[in-house]
């Protein structure tokens, strides 16, 4: 029996014997063209990690919450019609007739109490939610791409392209976080998207130096060589075979940095440099309670509304640093432990 | 490259940094519309143009911006920085008499991070795995996740408001009084907390790496003592490590101070920070953010030759 294969004569050897052989092992054929993506498999390390996965629902359930706690409507059109949360989170209770008094503590009427202004705390909680998950997400998404673009130009091509590149980076890292997010606002005033852009400014930076090291790595590589040997574009070569071998280490760092982000707008809410006095956003309603502590509340301590709005930043950083690590191991990204957690800027 | 010839070079390359944050300091602050004169002529109608341009002229507000940039430039070189209008006060000694307590601050806050983070790092990395070691991660977890400013508000909850053990707000005193320094452990606690955090994590996972290697088993196989292989071979080479992110801490020290000042009204630099932000104290700012920029830089130098001199192997990269 022999084959033909090209110009190589093979004999000795039959295919339809060997298929038809015992199997040594319960190793099948079908199994291996199934190749399994690199994505399933994260996903499958991921949910065996219970702690992220604890995360994961916390965040799930903070950010329906935030959602569904006051209806949504988008020019007329209520879109979202359910309202979870008992009270109008800017509503003043015995402004509206309600047998309410400022700094009522926890009942079962409020479970979060009321604040100074006999507003349900509980239900600004629950609204508050809106800004900081809302900023958190929208800055990461933005900061992780501009990063990403900026530090793939910059390892790519190195040289002085590189060099006057990461000077500019250097300049941003002079300065803490806060310190330029505090000027910028200070510099285009208050409000939610003023908030966006401040934490955008500052916030792309890290993503941009740590791809570019990925970067650096990556491009070494044969199959880099190859697709250019075939006359690739350089866009091409970057965006189809650089970046995405580089990018497990920036969905990690993005996922820990909405924590960073969220805390860095409660910040600046606390220092009353945030929203408006009156929104319901988290650091900002921590900000008035700092005023109750220093004016002394005279008799009793209304702790509820300290504990529960920081809790809720708390609660929701914590659970996205657990997710964050779970990613970082389902990935496999850094082969050390330790990655630079989201916390303060 | 010789040690000397590192460290010259390194210098060297702070150089355009340095004037690099100084244009950024001034271009950030003069995107600002309007500035404190148009506050004080808002507030004081009566003020004829030729009088606003008279202030003006009197505090470097006129004039095209890259020659204000130079104007100002120069002044800061000469060492005067401008004058903090609201209290007709040069801008100098303002920081100068606030500086103190910011530092005081940060050294505790350091201090604190060092005595949780290294022995809690070093038992972390020893009993890897254990129930120690989860602990220490939990710890260090929360740690992280916790805002700074809220955990300051709770300290002053507990510590203040329901047991009574520190006053409510700074006590008006001198820095070196006892009461000051009785105060600065609530403040202190807080902004090392982060720090001892992230500090902990770097020292356990460079304490375990060092554990790993061979000269640590030709320690043991001579015969040393446990105790004398972990404290004296590997704390050594790992505290390395530590000193590459001091002067990251150093930033991130600096950075809170701006929130913990602000809620245990502690009469530092970051508290005089958001001040000048809301009354949009230009050269305060300006001066403020200079002086921050200048010091992580000049850490960032300091920890490269410090690691240089710690790991000669670093050179010659």
């Amino acid at each position: 029996m022999s084959t033909d294969r090209g110009r190589i004569r093979i004999t000795g050897f039959d295919a339809d014997r060997v298929e038809s052989r015992e199997p040594l092992s319960d190793w099948t054929e079908t199994r291996d063209t199934e190749t399994e993506g690199r994505w399933t498999r994260a996903w499958r390390e991921f949910r065996r990690n219970r702690s992220a996965m604890l995360g994961l629902y916390i965040v799930i359930a903070m950010s329906l919450l935030a959602l569904f706690a006051r209806p949504i409507t988008i020019a007329g059109v209520t879109v979202q019609p359910f309202s979870l949360a008992p009270y109008d989170p800017g509503a003043i209770l015995y402004a509206q007739g309600l047998d309410v008094s400022a700094y009522e503590a926890p009942s079962l009427a409020h479970p979060f109490g009321t604040d100074g202004s006999a507003r349900d705390v509980f239900s600004r909680v629950l609204y508050g939610g809106r800004f900081s998950l809302s900023i958190g997400f929208i800055v990461v998404f933005v900061t992780a791409a501009i990063g990403l673009v900026y530090g793939a130009v910059a390892g790519y091509y190195g040289g002085w392209v590189d060099e006057v590149m990461m000077r500019v980076l250097d300049l941003i890292f002079a300065f803490p976080g806060l310190l330029l997010a505090l000027i910028i606002v200070a510099v285009l005033g208050k409000g939610y998207w003023e908030l966006v852009l401040a934490f955008t400014a500052i916030g792309w930076a890290g993503y941009a130096r740590l791809i570019r090291g990925e970067i650096l790595k990556v491009k070494e590589n044969e199959y880099v060589l190859a697709a250019k040997a075939l006359g690739a574009r350089d866009r091409r070569v970057i965006f189809r075979h650089v970046v995405p071998n580089a990018i497990a280490p920036l969905i990690v760092q993005a996922s820990l940095s909405i924590g960073t982000v969220v805390i860095g707008v409660a910040a600046l809410g606390f220092l009353g440099l945030g929203l408006p006095p009156s929104s319901a956003e988290w650091g900002t309603m921590l900000d008035q309670t700092r005023q109750t502590i220093v004016q002394g509340p005279g008799g009793s301590i209304p702790w509820w509304v300290t504990v529960f709005p920081g809790g809720a930043i708390f609660l929701f950083v914590m659970s996205m640093n657990l997710i964050g690590d779970g990613i970082n191991d389902a990935l496999d990204a850094q082969e050390g432990e330790d990655v630079a957690r989201g916390g303060e800027v | 490259m010789s040690l000397r010839r590192f460290i010259a070079v390194r210098v060297a390359a702070t150089i355009p940094i340095l004037f690099g944050v100084s244009v950024l300091t001034f271009a950030l602050v003069h995107l600002t519309p309007g500035d404190p004169i148009d506050q004080m002529v808002a507030l004081n109608p009566q003020i004829s143009p030729a009088e606003e341009a008279a202030i003006r002229a009197r505090y470097g507000l006129d004039g095209p911006v890259w020659q204000q940039y130079l104007t100002w430039m120069s002044n800061v070189l000469q060492g005067n920085l401008g004058t903090v209008i609201s209290v007709d006060q040069p801008v100098l000694p303002y920081i100068m008499a606030r500086l103190p307590e910011t530092i005081a601050l940060g050294l505790f806050g350091w201090a604190i991070a060092l005595l949780i983070s290294i022995p809690t790092g070093i038992y972390a990395a020893v009993n890897k795995d254990t129930l120690g070691d989860d602990l220490s991660r939990v710890f260090a977890l929360s740690g992280i996740s916790l805002p700074n400013f809220w955990l300051g508000l709770m300290l002053i909850l507990v510590f203040a408001l329901w047991l009574d053990l520190w006053p409510v707000l700074a006590p008006d005193k001198p820095l070196l009084s006892a009461e000051m320094l009785w105060y600065l452990v609530l403040p202190g606690v807080t902004i090392g907390t982060a720090s001892s955090a992230t500090l902990m994590r770097v020292m356990r996972s460079s304490m375990a790496e060092e554990m790993n290697k061979e000269y640590v088993t030709a320690a043991r196989a001579k015969g040393l003592p446990e105790r004398t292989v972990v404290l004296k071979h590997v704390l050594r080479n790992s505290l390395i490590s530590v000193t590459t992110i001091a002067a990251f801490l150093t930033a991130s020290i600096f950075a809170g101070a701006v929130v913990v000042e602000q809620v245990f009204a502690w009469p530092g630099l970051g508290r005089a920070f958001v001040g000048a932000i809301i009354g949009r104290e230009v050269d305060l700012i300006m001066a403020i953010t200079l002086f921050t920029g200048v010091t992580i830089i000049l850490a960032n130098l300091l920890a490269d030759i410090m690691y240089a001199v710690l790991d000669p192997r670093i050179r010659y990269d």
